[in-house]
């Protein structure tokens, strides 16, 4: 049994939230490079080239990316030989992402109630996923999620009989509708399987997953290339203004999932794709 | 097209802008996004004004993140546009000439921009940090209470927008997804 102190949650969860609303990760910055190579409508490029200028500025400035700096979205991968003290896990996560949002000059943008709509003004609470897992350490993800994205993404219950080709449709359609609104290019997570909120937790994580890293199931595999080809022929392109890179990467996650049920969440991101991964 | 324009700006120097030109602008812009719509809206219902003279001017869909010190603002792109349509239409019919944001509008919001000769321009989103550096001045003027949502008049240099919906009505999103329906 190994023992984590609550305050090293803290810390690490402030420390990420900073950094992933500053800096992306290595991987969307390259993504995002070659699509300014790939992009032949000027007025796209222009866009791509914009936001290459915005990364550097962020970086600079040490400003964030986009002032839409998201809803804090924590996956916890807890070691089941992990005893954590000192207080309660889900308390230490807020407070890191309450310390985070202050210190970083974040912006505060959530309300304590859908309807009643008063801002928290320190960014919590956080949407915390947890999985217990085998080992002793803790994998803490942070992906601070905007909304403009986040507001786009859907969830299709499909009948079993309309199968793959259903599943593509109902993808690419999120994609269509979606079109300027989601800040293309986008990152786009799909789930497939499971219950209704199975398949938009798959969505969600398969967003952290590396740009340029397929599923492992050839069938998947293939569905993703398909869907990044055909997404990239919508002539929607950067910021929408028409051209080719409308998304850089598709990333789909399944389930096993009922007899009489196909559901699917397609989950959008803008270009600002952010997380960030720490072990500890 | 690359075009420069100095804001306020009068119906006659909206006419002169065409859906797809990029424009620089530079002068005073408002920011106004969900809440202070609201509020806005609600002032109107009930028969009291404005918190700034709406006439001929920009409101910036747009809630920055804190200003580091020194600093004029943080990071200060646009937000999605069609959270604001339900409201936007009584704003142009009393003068307002332009909006900055992103995404599509409403059939509503388009026939009151053709109707009253204003423009919709699409910021970049997501390039907050950059759009930034544009942004020379900012004071909040209402609404202080809303915090990121409060009314916010700013100095802009060289800002730089694309004319998404034109006085007359050209649509450069539609423009975008028809030429593409034609070549499928």
């Amino acid at each position: 049994m190994r023992i984590v102190n609550v305050k090293d949650i803290t810390r690490n969860v402030k420390e990420m939230c900073i950094e992933a609303n500053y800096c992306l990760t290595d991987d969307m910055d390259q993504a995002l490079k070659q699509a300014v190579d790939s992009e032949s409508s000027l007025l796209g490029k222009q866009v791509l080239c914009q936001l290459q200028e915005n990364l550097k500025i962020a970086a600079e400035d040490q400003i964030p990316i986009c002032q839409d700096t998201g809803m804090a979205v924590i996956f916890l991968e807890v070691g089941q030989d992990v005893h954590v003290e000192g207080g309660l896990l889900a308390d230490a996560v807020n407070e890191g992402v309450r310390q985070g949002y202050q210190e970083g000059y974040l912006r505060k943008s959530v309300v304590d109630d859908p309807i009643i709509r008063k801002n928290t003004k320190d960014n919590t609470p956080a949407v915390i996923h947890y999985d217990i897992v085998k080992g002793d350490k803790i994998k803490i993800t942070v992906a601070p999620k905007g909304f403009g994205s986040e507001n786009m993404s859907r969830i299709f219950m499909l009948k079993p009989a309309e199968g793959l080709e259903g599943v593509k449709e109902a993808i690419l359609t999120a994609v269509r509708d979606a079109g300027p609104n989601a800040c293309p290019p986008v990152v786009v997570g799909v789930g497939i399987g499971g219950t209704f909120e199975k398949c938009a937790l798959l969505a969600k994580k398969a967003l952290v997953r590396p740009i340029g890293q397929h599923s492992d199931i050839p069938y998947v595999k293939e569905m993703e290339k398909e869907l990044l080809d055909q997404m990239n022929k919508t002539g929607i392109g950067p910021g929408g203004l028409g051209g080719r890179i409308t998304a850089l990467a598709v990333h789909v996650n399944t389930y096993p999932t009922h007899i009489a049920g196909l559901p699917v969440a397609v989950n959008i991101c803008c270009h600002v794709n952010r997380h960030c991964e720490r072990l500890i | 097209m690359e075009k420069h324009m100095k804001a306020p700006f009068d119906k006659e120097a909206a006419k002169e802008l065409r859906a797809g030109d990029y424009v620089y602008i530079t002068g005073t812009i408002y920011t106004a996004r969900d809440a202070a719509h609201k509020r806005m809206y609600e002032a109107l219902e009930q028969g009291r004004g404005l918190p700034f003279d709406i006439q001929d001017q920009i409101i910036y869909y747009m809630g920055p993140s804190p200003a580091r010190q020194g600093r004029p603002i943080g990071s200060a792109g646009p937000t999605t546009s069609s959270r604001m349509d339900k409201y936007t239409p009584a704003l142009l019919d009393l003068g307002l000439r332009g909006m900055i944001g992103k995404g599509k509008r409403s059939k509503e919001v388009k026939e009151a921009v053709t109707r009253n000769g204003a423009v919709y321009f699409a910021a970049v989103g997501g390039a907050g940090a950059l759009l930034s550096r544009s942004i020379v001045d900012s004071e909040v003027i209402a609404y202080d209470d809303l915090g990121t949502e409060a009314i916010r008049k700013l100095q802009v240099v060289d800002f730089p927008v694309i004319v998404v919906m034109d006085a007359e009505g050209e649509d450069l999103y539609e423009r975008v997804l028809n030429s593409c329906q034609e070549e499928t």
